[in-house]
């Protein structure tokens, strides 16, 4: 596989790629897909009409990694992708994606992802996704990912998806329909800075008995950037369901943060956490007294907050 | 090591200033551990802060060494060898008891290097060493978390704003050993703890009494707490202390 050297940068900061990763994989740049493997388990194949992957992994396997990178370079490139992921009865994997932009040009660039997970019951995935962006041109990097997670009975959902850099502006919408005694886990991380946008909008149904949601979305909103943070939990069972969004506000940062919870039967319960403030005067005293910097102590309270 | 003099601290009080400190003289050598004490609201903490410059003084000037240390920002004067344990440690999200030992030390020390640390303030350092440093942990976890990264910075004069406050009597009685330790190991260092508790004032060198923003008494431990028996409301915080009201 021949990468130039953004490619590999990019490659290595949202999917932490370095070579050819063990495992399945796809790795698109620039609207092509480089290089593909499909193992025993895991097949990888391209869409028959428009531009996307089919990701099929078979039931009950077993600890295997799946790589979809997406990589862009080219200024002023837009592009549109469906990837649809059908997981397997009793299968256990991670699924690593992310889209790295770096846009050296004046045009903007931009990718607009949809994922859809179709998980199988008793299936567990573990699904990370990074998003970057790099390059000094004057042209945007846009990124709009679009997440659908349709869950089986007792299946099992971690998302751990993460913008920390670069990305001018972003709607991440993610859509989850749970089914009964499944579970989803998601850790969103945010930061955002420059004047830099980012929206993120969640809605989970909780269908079924036993259901449960576990979503936690940390940012951070630096210089003139602003952040809206839309998460809504619909209870239409006895089912569990908690969010929280807990948000630093720096500079000129805007944080608007719209909770809600909607009950659609009596034994639903439903929670919702929101914090918003600046970083506390006294955790900034604290590592001052340990020899920090004022700055320094700020750069180490948002590492660990967006850890 | 530290020479305080005619130090004041006010505070805009409703309209009124109020004298928190008022013209203190004091000399605190290396190698001895003093302990402030004195009622509530006699202005002990509000010294401690004023040492590690986390607040300014409305007159007066702080020696460091034979350095003025007065107008220095609290990073100046950690780097010059002053620690600070705060009363009430503070918490973080996302921040891991390694990660904030190693900020201590001041260099990426090894998981096993940081968990010596814990273990000298009796924690199970395995335990803790990748624990969040936030609600999750007690008073007490969090109070002795505090006390190993101040030990972590090796500092020539350490400042302890009242340890006892917010811990179970077991880890008060833990405290007490390391305290005892430090004293052991103390050389040319200095240890100074605010504290009303009759163990801590028995482990020191040398007791100063404040009351009211002044020095009332000052001078070797075992000339002072027989003076401080049946007087001010001192002595009512020492016997408060013994019940375990700390």
């Amino acid at each position: 596989m021949d990468l130039n050297n953004i490619q590999k940068y990019l490659l290595k900061e949202i999917a932490d790629m370095e070579g050819t990763p063990d495992g399945a994989y796809n790795i698109r740049s620039d609207s092509c897909a480089i290089d593909r493997k499909s193992t025993e388990n895991v097949e990888i194949t391209s869409k028959e009409i428009g531009s996307g992957l089919d990701i099929k992994i078979k039931p009950n396997t077993k600890g295997e990694t799946v790589y979809i990178p997406v990589v862009i370079s080219k200024s002023g490139l837009k592009e549109e992708v469906l990837n649809d992921f059908f997981v397997g009865e009793g299968a256990d994997v991670t699924i690593v994606a992310g889209c790295g932009i770096d846009n050296c040009g004046n045009d903007d660039s931009e990718h607009d992802g949809i994922h859809r997970f179709f998980v199988g019951k008793n299936a567990k995935i573990r699904y990370v996704e990074k998003h970057y962006g790099s390059g000094d041109g004057k042209g945007k990097r846009i990124l709009n990912p679009v997440t659908e997670v349709y869950m089986e009975e007792d299946s099992y959902v971690e998302m751990e998806m993460v913008q920390i850099k670069g990305v001018d502006d972003t709607t991440r919408t993610t859509v989850a329909d749970l089914k009964a005694g499944s579970r989803l886990v998601v850790r969103e991380r945010l930061m955002t800075h420059g004047d830099q946008k980012a929206f993120s909008v969640y809605t989970v149904n909780l269908n079924g008995e036993g259901a449960g949601a576990d979503i936690v979305s940390r940012g951070v909103a630096r210089d003139d950037s602003y952040q809206k943070l839309d998460l809504k939990i619909v209870g239409n069972a006895a089912c569990t369901g908690h969010t929280e969004c807990d948000s630093i506000i720096m500079d000129n940062g805007k944080i608007l943060a719209v909770p809600a919870l909607e009950a659609n039967d009596v034994d639903a319960s439903l929670v919702h956490e929101a914090a918003i403030g600046k970083i506390a005067g006294e955790q900034l005293i604290k590592l001052m007294t340990l020899g920090l910097t004022e700055a320094e102590a700020e750069e180490q309270i948002i590492n660990g907050f967006l850890r | 090591m530290l020479k305080i003099q005619d130090l004041s601290f006010r505070v805009d009080n409703d309209g009124q200033d109020k004298e928190i400190i008022q013209n203190i003289n004091l000399e605190i050598p290396a190698g001895k551990l003093f302990v402030i004490t004195g009622p509530n609201g006699g202005g002990k903490s509000t010294l401690a802060k004023l040492i590690a410059g986390i607040e300014k003084p409305t007159s007066g000037k702080i020696i460091f060494n034979g350095e003025d240390i007065t107008e220095k920002s609290i990073t100046e004067r950690a780097r010059m060898g002053i620690a600070f344990a705060f009363q009430q440690p503070v918490k973080f999200k996302g921040i891991r008891v390694l990660d904030l030992i190693r900020l201590a030390a001041g260099k990426k020390l090894t998981v096993t290097e940081a968990c010596v640390y814990l273990s000298s303030v009796g924690l199970c350092a395995r335990e803790y060493i990748d624990r969040e440093v936030n609600s999750s942990l007690s008073g007490g976890e969090l109070k002795r978390i505090e006390i190993a990264t101040v030990l972590a910075r090796q500092s020539l004069l350490t400042v302890f704003d009242e340890p006892e406050a917010g811990i179970d009597l077991w880890s008060f009685g833990n405290l007490i050993e390391v305290f005892r330790q430090q004293r052991e190991e103390i050389k040319d260092k200095t240890i100074l703890i605010i504290s009303h508790q009759e163990r801590i004032l028995n482990i020191a060198d040398e007791i100063v009494v404040l009351d009211s923003g002044f020095v009332r008494t000052q001078g070797r431990k075992d000339i002072v707490i027989p003076s401080l028996i049946g007087t001010s409301s001192a002595v009512k915080e020492c016997r408060g202390a013994q019940k375990g009201e700390c």
